[in-house]
């Protein structure tokens, strides 16, 4: 009976994935999915290069990586966790856990955050305290906070151009997100005076009061004209396709692939660009991390391999592909590379 | 009888046929309105898969046309094998960036040497015309012939996405004017290639046959390695889901008597098959990665998932199919001797087969369309290497699904990926174009009616 055949040959199929399933040749990542286009790009030359197979690189969030990484140890778990922000202490609770103790933490690189507009439209040379009046829930206005009532740019600064305001910000799932909170909008605040109001009107002792006005800072108006994007940077530019009059954010990266839809905002007279942030005269950068868990390091093959190659010169380094692709080399790098080399676990977090 | 009629009382007049009372026009002014409605509804759905197919096939017929460039290539063999023994690992230690050298390098001096005009384009642009993904089949020709060494072949590779966009039109002069990535120099120089035969446009057979690339060489990538996943998942699925669904139906419509617990049992079927097909994807994580530990991003357990997800639908499938069989069979059958079992399967079973065929195969396409649940079990993931043949464990090997390479394409920053999002879909309809042919075949042909 060719059911009972059939029947015989799944279960078979299932006995034979359980036996199989501690087996891996493969290094898996996943995480940020700003990092990932880094990563597939070393994956992908790692496998050219090397007799081991091409590692399986995943996307799907900073924080989503990182606590698949801290799910344990073992074939059955990521090797490697790709992350745009920090780790937290949250994280490395949770890594000790479940038993994951030793945790090695690459910085590669840093990457750019840009403001960029339609490629016809109008120049914008901003300042973190423009972004802030555009988007902030509440703003200084001559000496007092007040509701932001600001329909265009020209209305809080006369080098703008008179335009609609309309603001597409990354959503909170997004590591860039981040950066945009911390490097903008609070030091666009602070630069605005809007942080000193918030910090006499706050209650409580010193901390209490800066706590409070912090998080005034980074409360976005909610009037429809700063825009929370949750999908990729793609959907940032279908919406600016769709209205001209966007400032969207995007990375350096995808700015630099998209010139001929994009034009890039000036922050605080500096053009972005790999050398500007290189610098650290553009303001709004970050650095980019990887996350090895070291009980792999000899288990999964190709591992270490893959490691010391990502952070090689050939290509993290300024004249390689990453770099190429909108990659901001670490000028530490030669430090990485040691470390890498001699496995070293990070260190608490200060 | 007519004088009655003639002489009768004075009734009330009725109108005649042909005149219309208001009452009849009314009700014929609703008719015909209700057909326009009718019709507007049509045209509408029809308008927008007109609008969908139209978009995507004006964007995705590019992705199946590929530039390519062709020129001669020294292979230096103090280059690429610096020790002269032929050794295999010593000629692992030139890299794909020594390739990239020796080939650049190779097509400067062609253009030199061929009289072609390179005005306003440096050497480095001229390099930008050869694809990031041909050093490294260079280097696989050489470490597999070393024999090759020293002498001149004639190397035919990939151009980049933006001069390839040219050709297609999606990159023009003025695009190019602000497109940091191309200048309108090396726009020119692309025409002279054409013209000289260096460049040239055919249909890729690799973007069916390729693995994913990365965002630095949107031509090279191709859709191997998702096709091969998902044939593999399907193939997983239909194994898996026509005993267990058969079984499963043949007892409830034939064997299991009709009490409070098969009538839950019945009510929680159709509950199963109207479920989120996500929730599954978070089963599927719970169950088979986490618990069972089959490997993630395999297509073993993306057809877990899956089958999980169609099993419902194909359930009521079936028992639709055994039902509509008439009992007079079945009463024949048990009527001459027949156990209840060879009732079912010589008699009921085989009637009923077009029926679960067709159900099976549109259970499938449905699931060959899935992302979700995919998403949550390692599916989306950058997979270069091919998984191994399908008795060879390739089914637990690392793979990639159609509906998922779009998804993925479609959130890359290269605008040469929105063209070859567009392309999967195009490959992903046709899939299911065929296997809705094939169900609506096997019904013509096979399916009785009584």
């Amino acid at each position: 009976m060719s059911f009972a055949k059939l029947t015989v040959s799944a279960l078979a199929l299932a006995a034979v994935s359980a036996t199989a399933a501690a087996a891996r040749d493969q290094v898996q990542v996943t995480g940020s999915s700003t990092v990932l286009p880094y990563s597939t790009i070393v994956a992908e030359a790692f496998g050219e290069n090397f007799d081991f197979p091409a590692p399986v690189v995943e996307g799907g969030g900073s924080g989503a990586g990182r606590a698949k990484m801290c799910e344990g140890v073992g074939p059955n778990t990521v090797d490697i966790a790709n992350s745009s922000s920090r780790i937290t202490q949250k994280d490395l609770d949770a890594c000790a856990a479940n038993g994951v103790s030793d945790v090695m933490e690459v910085r590669f690189g840093y990457d750019g955050i840009v403001f960029a507009s339609a490629v016809d439209g109008p120049e914008f040379a901003l300042t973190p305290a423009d972004i802030y009046n555009a988007s902030a829930a509440q703003v200084n206005t001559g000496g007092t906070i007040a509701a932001n009532t600001y329909s265009q740019w020209a209305q809080f600064n006369d080098a703008l151009p008179a335009q609609d305001i309309l603001l597409l910000v990354p959503g909170t799932k997004h590591g860039t997100r981040e950066v945009f909170d911390v490097k903008v909008l609070e030091a666009g605040c602070k630069e605005s005076g809007a942080y000193d109001l918030f910090l006499a009107a706050a209650e409580g002792d010193d901390a209490a009061k800066k706590k409070a006005a912090v998080s005034a800072c980074m409360k976005l108006r909610t009037d429809g004209r700063s825009i929370d994007i949750d999908g990729d940077y793609t959907e940032t530019l279908a919406r600016l396709d769709a209205d001209k009059q966007a400032v969207g954010v995007f990375g350096l990266s995808f700015y630099q692939n998209n010139t001929d839809k994009l034009r890039v905002g000036t922050m605080s007279g500096v053009v972005p660009s790999t050398e500007s942030i290189a610098e650290g005269s553009y303001p709004v950068s970050r650095p980019l991390y990887f996350y090895v868990k070291l009980a792999h390091l000899d288990v999964i093959p190709g591992l270490q391999e893959y490691v010391e190659f990502f952070v090689s010169d050939d290509m993290a380094g300024p004249d390689g592909p990453l770099a190429q692709y909108g990659l901001v080399s670490d000028p530490e790098l030669a430090k990485t590379q040691e470390m890498v080399a001699n496995r070293t676990p990070m260190g608490p977090l200060n | 009888m007519t004088d009655a009629t003639h002489n009768g009382a004075p009734r009330k007049r009725h109108g005649s046929l042909m005149q219309q009372d208001a009452l009849t026009r009314r009700r014929n002014a609703a008719e015909s309105r209700f057909k326009l409605y009718g019709i507007a509804a049509i045209s509408f759905s029809l308008l927008t898969l007109a609008f969908m197919l139209v978009t995507i096939f004006s964007d995705g017929v590019s992705a199946f046309r590929q530039a390519s460039i062709t020129f001669p290539v020294t292979l230096d063999a103090a280059k690429l094998d610096p020790k002269g023994q032929t050794n295999r690992d010593d000629m692992m230690k030139v890299t794909t960036i020594g390739y990239t050298s020796l080939l650049n390098k190779a097509l400067v001096d062609y253009l030199d040497q061929q009289g072609i005009s390179t005005e306003g384009v440096s050497d480095k642009q001229i390099a930008e015309f050869i694809s990031r993904d041909t050093p490294a089949q260079l280097r696989n020709q050489v470490i597999a012939d070393p024999t090759m060494l020293g002498q001149t072949i004639s190397f035919s590779g990939f151009s980049t996405g933006r001069i390839d966009g040219y050709f297609k039109g999606r990159v023009t002069r003025e695009t190019a004017q602000v497109d940091t990535n191309i200048s309108v120099a090396q726009l020119d120089l692309a025409d002279r290639l054409r013209e000289a035969g260096i460049l040239s446009v055919a249909f890729n057979w690799r973007f069916l046959t390729n693995p994913d690339a990365s965002d630095q060489r949107p031509e090279a990538a191709g859709l191997g390695i998702a096709i091969i996943g998902s044939a593999y998942m399907m193939l997983l699925v239909a194994v898996f889901v026509l005993p267990i669904g058969v079984a499963a139906s043949i007892y409830l419509e034939e064997f299991a008597p009709k009490n409070f617990l098969t009538d839950i049992i019945e009510v929680n079927i159709s509950i199963l098959a109207a479920v989120p097909s996500i929730v599954y994807g978070i089963l599927g994580l719970a169950i088979f990665i986490n618990f069972a530990k089959v490997p993630q991003s395999s297509p073993l357990v993306g057809a877990l998932v899956l089958t999980l997800m169609t099993l419902p639908t194909i359930i009521i499938a079936t028992r639709a199919a055994l039902r509509a069989v008439p009992p007079s069979v079945r009463d024949a059958a048990l009527g001459i001797g027949a156990s209840k079992m060879q009732m079912v399967f010589h008699h009921v079973l085989p009637l009923a087969a077009p029926g679960v065929l067709t159900g099976t195969i549109l259970g499938l396409a449905s699931a060959l369309g899935e992302t979700a649940p995919l998403l949550l079990i390692g599916m989306v993931a950058f997979v270069a290497n091919y998984p191994a043949g399908p008795f060879d464990g390739g089914m637990l090997d690392p793979a990639s699904a159609l509906p998922v390479q779009v998804y993925s394409w479609a959130s890359r920053s290269d605008p040469a990926f929105i063209e070859r999002s567009n392309g999967a879909i195009i490959v992903l309809l046709a899939f299911l174009m065929v296997m809705n042919i094939i169900a609506i075949v096997l019904r013509r042909r096979f399916e009785r009616r009584w």
